[in-house]
């Protein structure tokens, strides 16, 4: 535990991509088989379930330190981390200083821990505090940390599956999007070896496995350095869950973005099963589309319809006639058994006609092509993108491989302008990581009269140096003492911008915005010149998006 | 009346018509310490201790100045006024102020540990304590100072293997001081930024022994400063200043490098929770030390640290002060 505490350690506070890196490769030189496994797994998202809530896990750290739980909860304000919060309360053991302990058992393994979550994960609430306070008294903070962030979830320490995988590539000597291509999919680091997980074999007889996505970087105005327009495709960039859909061997599975098994989910899908040919894997847009779609033509409801359909479990007969999904095809990278990432995108699109046009579900769509001459004239269909419930456009190379992550050159986004609005910030709370003990989560709000009303909050879009600022005024002006919430003066003005607007009752203003942040600190505005409810009112019914059906 | 008032200058005693610490100027100032959040210029006179008056002298320039010996009494206007040891940084007073039988310390900053320069915390009885309470959560309890040290020094070699210079960021005053001595014994050169050359000088001036160290020239030669240690003030961080050293790793002493979101907002290579002020542990014990009836608690966690002192049943009451908000001292600046 020791070994992946320090490795932990160098991911959060190193500041360099390299060494980061450097630091991976280290671990997975001398770690041993069963701990790299489960490396592989947390940063790929396949921890252990959780085992105990965090009010339970903090209630045994208050029970141990014998605090009060407004202490507990003013540290943990402080902190912003929950696990690191109880590392450093609880008292460290007595160990001399050279890290020998004393009649306590040997250390612990990594994979030792995690297999204790799953084999104890049904047992009862007693088994679960013993193994778990037995375990932080041999651990000091650092593992204590690593320990309480297995609990937790969220191991969000600036290390991505893609760093992750570009350290087991450069360990195990193959191209990394191979290794991406190896680790997706369905497996269990309980039972994988490390040299099965790798092997050669494991993409041939686990069918289940998705490609890793070709993501695209964001482009600025000027498209003229991209060269002849006859070079590339134009498509609608679609606002859902970038998902892939797989029929192998005579099976069905439908995977996000996010690496998570979605099939059960999505019953709408299940049809798709009986019209795909064997051995096809299409990349799209998994997105509520408002039913019945007549051929040809769809209309995408705004994303929060397709939130009421991730994170149930149960999906009922209504939130499948208010919210059904389905499937815009945007590329298709197998075909036949046959990996054709390699080929040409005018190739694969050919064929992903050829594929789509044997099915005939509605739910299932081809991402349309824009037909556009100039660089100027597609700039003018993009200002539709909001009519069209599409965040903007996505420029493609005809002649570009389907390639793996982020990669720049063949792919290009060019989103639409956000809205925006002018609002006053009304309440500060403390930010989480880095953002720890500042005043970083701001709820905003609008003018209705002589009365705020808040409709929205926005943590992201300030520099450091702001964030600093605004947290020495929050500082200053706040009203309450106590709790993570701070009343501040309704003094500082934001220009807050957001993708789209959506009509809810869950918020006061009965709006919801999607990706609110702030884009500039209004310096020169006073709080009584900031937008009011109307005009909020007003971009909601110009961007005429559906009453979200949440809630009801 | 009480024997010292919260005034909108600072801690003010009427009957001896002195401010302690105040953050305007005055007529009668008696300072703690040197750092500039408690020691600030434009006063008529300035009391403090033998080893704070050259460092006042070099930060506030021409002033009038006396100073006094660990626990001399200095009477003013009947008040009895005495310093004693708070362990912060190299002459830094608790200030013992004792008229009609009733006692008050103002504790400025301390620490609880003996860090070897600064002189050892000396607990005080008193009626009323005013404490400082900058780290007053549980979550701040320090490792012993030997402990950081290693790993300081842990740091230092591992750079020196990486080819890497190690920048170590602490405050000019105290913290560089109290790193030196370890830095010293790898018999390694220490250079340091211009800041640190001067508390150095004057230190030295008045009598200190302290390890050697060189100062970082504009014509210092590169290759003299590679994979060996320079020191530098917090505010030296993240300029231009630095380049000079690439490729380096810069460490941050400070408290509050407890948390670890505060290393990482910070974008530096490591954090040592390496602090001149008192821990968790430190705090109450020094209030319980004082066997005070009465509790104010200063610049920090006040709200939450008094909050359970009243619950431990000391009475205790919290103070809005103008400390701990200067550049070197601050929460952001480490």
């Amino acid at each position: 535990m020791k070994q992946f505490a320090t490795l932990v350690n160098i991911l959060g506070t190193s500041t360099k991509t390299n060494d980061k890196l450097q630091a991976l490769q280290d671990y997975f030189a001398v770690a041993a088989d069963k701990d790299k496994i489960w490396v592989i797994a947390i940063f790929s998202g396949r921890r252990p379930k959780r085992i105990i809530n965090s009010t339970i896990l903090q209630s045994w750290c208050i029970e141990i330190i014998g605090i009060t739980q407004w202490l507990f909860d003013e540290c943990y304000h402080t902190v912003g981390d929950l696990a690191e919060t109880i590392s450093l309360l609880l008292p460290e053991p007595e160990t001399p200083t050279d890290g020998y302990r004393i009649g306590v058992a040997p250390e612990h393994t990594l994979s030792y821990y995690l297999e204790t979550f799953i084999r104890i994960e049904k047992e009862d609430e007693a088994v679960k505090k013993q193994f778990i306070t037995e375990s932080w008294e041999q651990m000091d903070r650092n593992e204590k940390f690593v320990f309480n962030k297995l609990i937790t979830g969220g191991f969000r320490i600036g290390v991505s599956q893609t760093m992750m995988v570009n350290a087991l590539a450069k360990t195990v000597h193959a191209p990394s999007s191979v290794i991406a291509h190896r680790i997706s999919g369905n497996w269990n680091p309980a039972t994988a070896s490390f040299e099965y997980l790798l092997s050669e074999s494991v993409a041939a007889t686990d069918f289940s496995k998705p490609y890793p996505f070709y993501l695209a970087y964001a482009v600025n105005e000027d498209l003229e350095k991209l060269g002849a327009e006859n070079e590339w495709q134009a498509e609608w960039k679609w606002d859902g869950i970038r998902g892939q859909i797989i029929k192998r061997n005579s099976d069905f599975f439908v995977w996000s973005r996010g690496e998570e098994l979605m099939t059960e989910k999505f019953p709408e899908y299940n049809n798709f099963k009986d019209q795909l040919p064997e051995g096809t894997v299409i990349d799209g847009e998994i997105i509520s589309l408002a039913a019945p779609a007549e051929e040809g033509i769809f209309k995408p409801l705004p994303f929060a319809a397709l939130q009421t359909r991730i994170g149930r479990k149960n999906i009922t007969k209504k939130q499948l006639t208010e919210a059904p999904v389905g499937f815009i095809a945007y590329d298709l990278l197998e075909f036949n058994g046959e990996d054709i990432r390699y080929k040409s995108m005018a190739e694969r699109r050919q064929l992903l006609e050829q594929v789509i046009a044997q099915t005939n579900y509605p739910s299932l769509h081809i991402s349309p092509i824009i037909a556009f001459d100039t660089w100027e004239s597609l700039g003018t269909v993009r200002t539709r993108s909001r009519d069209m419930s599409s965040e903007g456009i996505m420029i493609k190379r005809k002649n570009s491989p389907y390639q793996s992550g982020r990669k720049r050159g063949d792919w290009w986004k060019w989103k639409i302008d956000p809205l925006t609005i002018d609002a006053v910030m009304i309440y500060a709370q403390k930010g989480h990581g880095r953002r720890s003990n500042l005043y970083t989560d701001y709820t905003f709000a609008v003018k209705d009269g002589d009365r705020l009303v808040s409709f929205t909050k926005a943590y992201s879009g300030l520099t450091d140096k702001e964030f600093a600022q605004v947290d020495a005024f929050v500082k200053r002006n706040s009203i309450e003492k106590f709790g993570p919430v701070r009343t501040v003066k309704p003094e500082l003005v934001f220009e807050i911008a957001f993708e789209g607007i959506a009509a809810s009752n869950r918020h006061k203003s009965g709006v919801a915005l999607r990706f609110p942040r702030m884009s500039r600190w209004r310096q020169d505005k006073k709080a009584d010149e900031i937008n009011t409810l109307d005009d909020l009112k007003e971009l909601l019914k110009n961007y005429n998006l559906p009453l979200a059906p949440e809630g009801k | 009346m009480p024997l010292i008032e919260f005034s909108d200058k600072g801690l003010y005693c009427r009957q001896g018509n002195f401010y302690i610490d105040p953050w305007k100027p005055v007529d009668k100032a008696i300072i703690t310490h040197a750092h500039s959040d408690h020691a600030r210029a434009g006063s008529r006179y300035y009391l403090c201790h033998h080893l704070t008056k050259p460092l006042l002298q070099l930060r506030l320039g021409d002033h009038v100045y006396e100073s006094a010996d660990w626990n001399e009494p200095v009477f003013i206007n009947g008040v009895r006024v005495s310093l004693h040891p708070s362990g912060h940084i190299i002459g830094a007073a608790q200030i013992r102020v004792e008229y009609n039988g009733e006692v008050w310390v103002a504790s400025g900053d301390y620490k609880t540990e003996d860090d070897g320069i600064s002189g050892a915390f000396d607990p005080v009885q008193c009626n009323t304590f005013i404490t400082e309470s900058t780290f007053g959560l549980p979550i701040y309890k320090w490792k012993k100072q030997a402990a950081i040290f290693e790993d300081i020094k842990n740091w230092v070699a591992q750079n020196r293997e990486n080819k890497k210079t190690s920048v170590l960021i602490a405050y000019s005053l105290g913290k560089a001081q109290r790193v030196l001595r370890p830095l010293s014994e790898m018999g390694l050169p220490v250079y340091v930024h211009g800041a640190v050359w001067n508390v150095h000088q004057a230190l030295v001036n008045s009598g200190w022994n302290l390890p050697e160290v060189k100062r970082v020239q504009p014509d210092t030669p590169k290759q003299n400063l590679a994979g060996n240690i320079v020191i530098a003030p917090p505010s030296a961080d993240g300029t231009p200043w630095m380049k000079k050293f690439y490729p380096y790793s810069v460490g941050v002493c400070s408290g509050w490098m407890q948390v670890r979101g505060n290393a990482r907002r910070r974008n530096i290579d490591a954090g040592f929770a390496l602090s001149d002020h008192a821990d968790w542990d430190g705090l109450l014990q020094a209030v319980k030390a004082t066997g005070a009836q009465k509790v104010y608690a200063t610049h920090g966690f006040q709200s939450a640290f008094s909050r359970y002192l009243n619950e431990q049943g000391i009475e205790a009451g919290e103070v809005k002060t103008e400390y701990g908000s200067e550049e070197e001292d601050s929460k952001t600046a480490g």
